[in-house]
């Protein structure tokens, strides 16, 4: 949390967060300290929506290993672009 | 350390922060006659969250005057403290003019109290650890505590781990005595990164104390993570009010 090392993307779709579901226009990635998971560092994807706020976002805190193999099954799944 | 208080209040107040901003700032102070030292605590990166909330409670109860003020309010609003740090974090962090303006706000905040015996320290967690050595170079105060804040000394790699500069060359400036605390086997800092803090502030003969705790990496103060570590976190309390005692009583 305190390296503000932070990849940022734009984005285009939705996300399900509280109370519904929201369009997304922004991704952030870091690998940093986490908030909730048991790890000194994780690897931390927000899908947000700046537009409307802090709160519009879904968070996730994976370790290393889970988030190399989700990148690796988010490629494998995409038809060839 | 000061008396101790059974009977204190804490509730949230404005102050008037840097640039002039309304900033929500978390209040904790004994009831009572007294004269009592202040406390600015600095919250952590996770945000002005629970357990910066309890931390600035503990202050109170230690007899001190202490106020938190949240330093994530302008990117987050009314959102949930992780809500605003993740703003925070997009955002690069919060910038260092800003910091200053907010910490001595909230330390003439303490001063202008009645039961306030004038002198005031600064403590500060995480990224906060940092910023309590920026406020100390940068206001007239009487202690600091850095628990584990990185980004003081090391050199910025082209990967650069920060986006903020290490803020080393401020030292001499150094305004009052400096506790730091950390964790052995953190990587930010790193015992080199501490090293390199503790060498500085030898050569300009700055009143210092330093402790590394083994077992213990970052954030070893935070009881609700699994970066907690009991010994270091008792000892470093210790340290933290005999500091406090020392230099901010009287």
């Amino acid at each position: 949390m305190c390296t503000y090392q932070t990849e940022t993307v734009a984005i285009e779709g939705s996300g399900k967060g509280f109370p519904a579901w929201f369009p997304v226009t922004a991704a952030t990635v870091c690998y940093d300290h986490p908030q909730h998971a048991s790890a000194e560092h994780t690897l931390n994807l927000d899908f947000l929506n700046p537009a409307r706020g802090p709160s519009a976002r879904v968070a996730v805190e994976l370790s290393a290993e889970s988030a190399r193999a989700l990148a690796e099954a988010i490629l494998a799944s995409l038809p060839a672009g | 350390m000061a008396q101790v208080a059974d009977a204190l209040t804490a509730e949230t107040i404005r102050i008037a922060g840097h640039g002039g901003d309304q900033v929500p700032a978390y209040l904790a102070q004994p009831l009572g006659e007294g004269s009592f030292g202040g406390v600015v605590v600095i919250h952590h990166a996770p945000g002005w969250d629970r357990w910066s909330k309890e931390v600035t409670r503990r202050f109170a109860a230690s007899g001190y005057l202490a106020i938190c003020p949240n330093l994530h309010f302008r990117e987050g609003g009314d959102a949930g403290p992780d809500d605003s740090a993740a703003a925070v974090r997009a955002a690069g962090g919060v910038p260092d003019k800003r910091l200053v303006g907010d910490v001595d706000a909230a330390a003439r905040q303490l001063r202008s109290l009645a039961t306030s015996n004038g002198k005031v320290g600064v403590i500060g967690y995480c990224s906060g650890g940092r910023q309590a050595f920026l406020a100390a170079c940068s206001l007239p105060l009487d202690a600091a505590v850095d628990c584990y804040g990185a980004g003081v000394t090391g050199v910025v790699p082209p990967q650069a781990p920060f986006r903020f500069e290490p803020i080393i060359g401020l030292a001499p400036q150094l305004s009052c005595p400096l506790l730091g605390l950390f964790g052995a086997e953190d990587r930010f800092p790193s015992p080199e990164h501490v090293a390199e803090l503790e060498a500085e502030l030898n050569r300009l003969g700055k009143t210092h104390e330093f402790h590394s705790y083994e077992g213990a990496g970052h954030a070893f103060f935070c009881v609700d993570r699994s970066s907690y570590r009991v010994e270091a976190a008792l000892d470093g309390w210790a340290r933290i009010d005999e500091w406090f005692g020392r230099y901010l009583n009287g």
